[in-house]
Parts: C-alpha cells; sequence; structure tokens
C-alpha cells in the first residue's frame, strides 16, 4: 500500500515548505495580537464610539471563511486604482503579504475576544485592592489586571495559534508553496494523494504538537501560584527521627 | 443623636466626612453621615447589614464616590466633580491615588494579588506607586511580616495561605504603605472562626501602638476592647456614638439596644 520510499522523498521535499507556513503563521498571530489587544481594549474601553466598531470588526471577521477573507485581499484589492497607485501596493500584490493580512485580520478577530474574556476575568477584588493602594488606573491595567489577564487566556490562545497554523494551508490557493501548496503540486505529479497527505497531515501534527507543548511549558512558567507550595526550610525537629 | 462636631480640637482630625450620602439607584444608602477620627483614635463602625457601613468606609477611600458631602483626610478635602443626570466623579485622579496611599484598606476577602509571591504584594505598591527604593522595601516588607507572623511565608503565593494569613499579609501590606490611616472593612467576617483569634490580634497590636484606625467589624467584644469611640449606624444615619464602655453598658437608643442583643455580644467572649 504505502511506498515507503516515495514517502520518505516526499517528506523532505514538504519538509522544505515548513519555513513558509511557519512565516506565515509567526507573521500572521504576532501583527494579529496586536491588533486583536487594540480591539479588545475598544471592547472594554465603555464608550460605544470604541466598543461598536470592534464589535462589528469581530462579527465581521468571524462570521466569513477565511478562505473568502484571503480571496478579497488577494483579488479583490487590485480592482481599487487608489490602492495599485499607493506606495502599499509592492507589498498588495505579492500573494505572501496578502496572506498574512487576511490571516492576521481573522486571527484578531478571534484573539481580541480571547483578550477581552481574560482581562473581564480578572477578579473586582483584585483591582480594587490596586486601587485602594493608590494605583492610578494603567498602573493598576499593567501591574495587575495584564498580568492575570494573560494566564487566564493563554490556553485559550495556544488553541488560536493552532488553528492559525492549520489556516496557512489556505494559502496554498493563493499560489503560494508552503506545506499544502507543495502538497498539492506533489500530487498534481504523482497521483499519489495517500502518502503525500500522510505526509503533510504528519508535519502539521509536529509543529502543533511542539506549539501545544511550548504553550504548556509557559503556561507552568508563569504560574507558580497554581503549584504545590514550596517546601518548608528544613529545621532539626521536623526532621524524623531514624529508629535502629 | 451623636455630635459629629467636636468643637475645640487642636489638631486637624485624621479623617473627616461630613453630610456623606450615597445612593445605588432609587435607593439611598446613606443619609448624610458625619464622622471624624483624631490621629491615633480607633473608632470601630457597627451596624446590621445593609446598614451602610461598609459603603461608608469605602467613601473614605473613593472606592464609593459620595453623592454629597465631603472626605478630607489630615485636612485636604478630596475634589469631586458632581453634576445633574451624571454619576459623581473624583476630579483629580492624582490626588485620590495619593491620598488611598495614606488611608490604606484591608478587606473583607483579602484581595492579595494571586499572581504574586507574599513579599511581591507587600513591595507592589510602595516601589510602583511611592517610587520607594525597592532593596529598602523589601527590607520593610521582611521586617513587617516578621511583625504579624508570617515571615516564612513571604515566597508563597496568596493561594497556599489559610485565610487567617492572607489577611494578615494584607495588613502587612497596607501597613507597607506607612499610611497615616488603616481602613478595616469587616476584617474577620470570611474567615473560619478559629482564625479569627490570629486576625485580631495583630490588628489590637496596632491599636495598641497608636494607629488611627476605622474598624467596620462584627466582632463585638473586639470593638469593645480596642476602640476608642464606637459608632452605631442605622439605615443609613448615625443612631449612637460614643466611648465603647458607655455605649455598650447603657445603650441609648432602643436601635442600638436591639443590635447588641441580636449580636449577642455578651455572650461572645473577647478574644
Amino acid at each position: 500500500m504505502l511506498d515507503l520510499p516515495f514517502f520518505l522523498d516526499t517528506l523532505s521535499t514538504l519538509i522544505g515548505g515548513v519555513p513558509l507556513t511557519l512565516q506565515l503563521t509567526v507573521l500572521s498571530v504576532s501583527s494579529g495580537a496586536m491588533l486583536a489587544f487594540a480591539l479588545a481594549l475598544m471592547r472594554v474601553s465603555g464608550n460605544p464610539l470604541l466598543d461598536y466598531p470592534a464589535r462589528f470588526y469581530i462579527f465581521a471577521f468571524r462570521g466569513t471563511p477565511v478562505l473568502v477573507q484571503i480571496y478579497i485581499v488577494y483579488y479583490g484589492l487590485s480592482q481599487f486604482p487608489v490602492l495599485r497607485q499607493s506606495m502599499l501596493w509592492p507589498f498588495l500584490r505579492e500573494a505572501y503579504w496578502c496572506a498574512v493580512i487576511a490571516l492576521a485580520l481573522n486571527t484578531a478577530a478571534y484573539s481580541a475576544e480571547l483578550i477581552r474574556g481574560g482581562l473581564n476575568s480578572v477578579a473586582v477584588g483584585q483591582i480594587e485592592a490596586a486601587r485602594a493602594l493608590g494605583m492610578s488606573r494603567p498602573l493598576a491595567f499593567r501591574r495587575i489586571i495584564l498580568p492575570q489577564a494573560f494566564r487566564q487566556m493563554l490556553p485559550a490562545y495556544s488553541n488560536e495559534i493552532i488553528l492559525m497554523v492549520k489556516s496557512t494551508a489556505l494559502a496554498s490557493t493563493i499560489t503560494l508553496l508552503e506545506v499544502t501548496g507543495l502538497a498539492a503540486k506533489l500530487i498534481s505529479q504523482s497521483y499519489r494523494p495517500v502518502e503525500v497527505f500522510i505526509g503533510a497531515g504528519a508535519i502539521y501534527l509536529t509543529i502543533n504538537f511542539l506549539i501545544a507543548r511550548l504553550c504548556a511549558a509557559l503556561q507552568t512558567a508563569l504560574s507558580p501560584e497554581k503549584r504545590a507550595a514550596p517546601a518548608p526550610a528544613q529545621s532539626p525537629e521536623t526532621e524524623a527521627p531514624r529508629h535502629g | 443623636m451623636a455630635d459629629p462636631t467636636l468643637a475645640g480640637r487642636p489638631n486637624t482630625p485624621a479623617v473627616e466626612l461630613a453630610g456623606i450620602r450615597k445612593s445605588y439607584g432609587h435607593h439611598e444608602v446613606l443619609h448624610g453621615v458625619s464622622l471624624a477620627a483624631q490621629d491615633g483614635e480607633v473608632v470601630s463602625i457597627l451596624g446590621a447589614s445593609g446598614s451602610g457601613k461598609s459603603t461608608l468606609l469605602r467613601c473614605i477611600n473613593m472606592l464609593e464616590i459620595p453623592d454629597a458631602g465631603t472626605v478630607a483626610i489630615q485636612g485636604e478635602a478630596i475634589a469631586i466633580t458632581r453634576r445633574p443626570g451624571q454619576p459623581p466623579r473624583s476630579a483629580d485622579m492624582a490626588q485620590v491615588g495619593r491620598l488611598r496611599a495614606k488611608a490604606t484598606m484591608v478587606f473583607q476577602s483579602f484581595n492579595l494579588w494571586s499572581h504574586l509571591t507574599i513579599l511581591e504584594n507587600l513591595v507592589e505598591a510602595p516601589v510602583h506607586v511611592q517610587k520607594r527604593d525597592r532593596r529598602e522595601c523589601l527590607a520593610e516588607a521582611e521586617a513587617l511580616l516578621a511583625r504579624v507572623g508570617i515571615a516564612d511565608k513571604r515566597h508563597h503565593y496568596p493561594a497556599h495561605l489559610s485565610g487567617g494569613q492572607q489577611q494578615r499579609a494584607a495588613i502587612a501590606r497596607a501597613l507597607a504603605m506607612k499610611p497615616s490611616l488603616m481602613l478595616f472593612d469587616e476584617p474577620t467576617s470570611a474567615l473560619d472562626p478559629e482564625l479569627v483569634g490570629e486576625v485580631l490580634k495583630v490588628i489590637r497590636d496596632l491599636a495598641a501602638e497608636g494607629r488611627t484606625m476605622l474598624i467596620v467589624t462584627h466582632e463585638m467584644g473586639f470593638a469593645r476592647e480596642v476602640s476608642d469611640r464606637v459608632v452605631f449606624l442605622h439605615r443609613g444615619v448615625v443612631e449612637e456614638e460614643g466611648p465603647p464602655a458607655e455605649l455598650f453598658a447603657n445603650p441609648r437608643s432602643d436601635r442600638l439596644r436591639q443590635f447588641l442583643s441580636r449580636e449577642g455580644w455578651k455572650t461572645s467572649a473577647p478574644c
């Protein structure tokens, strides 16, 4: 069934697409996170002029397929002469940047809600204590709310990163030869989808396994309060006497 | 009826409230409460739940902003912006921050910051609000923790401590600001009965060293023992006020008499 030499050969070709897959992920997740943070602040601002635009953004980007968003950016933007003549055009005409932009805009919508959830999860008493000890709002936000919100949202956010790794596969539809793009190319040459797609799947699985472990390690490192209490210092009277 | 004006006093009071009113929706919780505490005075605020005693305490450090009336800490009145149709706001957040650091609060539910160790909890505000030297603050924090009897817990997180230990840490955190006034909002109400004593002991020691404190409490025996003055709040007004010995022995108003018998304070042995 499975042709092992062909499979290994395929795998080594597909691994060539990993750098592009990772680039798309890292660029879209990091720029998406910044946009998401701004959107989350707009959502929790309590100002309708900021809240409602953010709500609409999230509504629009969560309610439409990523593939449609990629197509709109890649095929749609060239319809606007303003954009074609703008300084951004060298970027916007590249499939690479179109994929990054579309994926970033998409993950921003989901991440904004994760960040908002994290911010809202911080107990009122924690914030009151900060105020009662004289902290200004920005200081309380930076020192108390944000660190606690970050710990709270990290598990859900690692999920979002994993979803983004998988979403980069859609970049293959706009000519990019990342892992899935290479896989499609190999299949059209070899007509052996089983080996090729199992190889591609194994690569995504490995990347996501590593991301999940990394996030779990970060979570543990950031939540010492969830671990056991530090052991009391050894003192002579606490040592159990040994009976011979 | 208590008369809040203390004529002929030599110094500016540590805290002075005049005509404090506070409503939530259409329900007025405080109907014009006036109260003052001199330097070194311990004032206990008693009252049934819903009498407005916690709200009153929270008005002092602007966690609640009174709809009417003034709050002055060491003679400095807190600026409040009141416009018709809008909730009142503090006019000068920098002033509020500065005065809050002078009048620190200990909460019923401790509210230690869960992501910081006990030691970090103590130095957080002195370092970042008062901009004091971190090393100096750490040394002071260690001494404070030793004083409240939890020096061995300094590298623990709040979740690893018992309620009594957490409240003692919270008191140490309030002390680390070197406040001129301390506000206690039912400091033992969230504790298991066997842990109440260790917290009261810390507060009693603070009273003995002459700290200015306002204490909202249900511990009648404790209030009688440590207070210089007791204020009984009933439905948002000061119903009765006076030295504890007098007030507990001969309550003048029926309401205080009823309240004291309901609380059964005579049977609760002083801790």
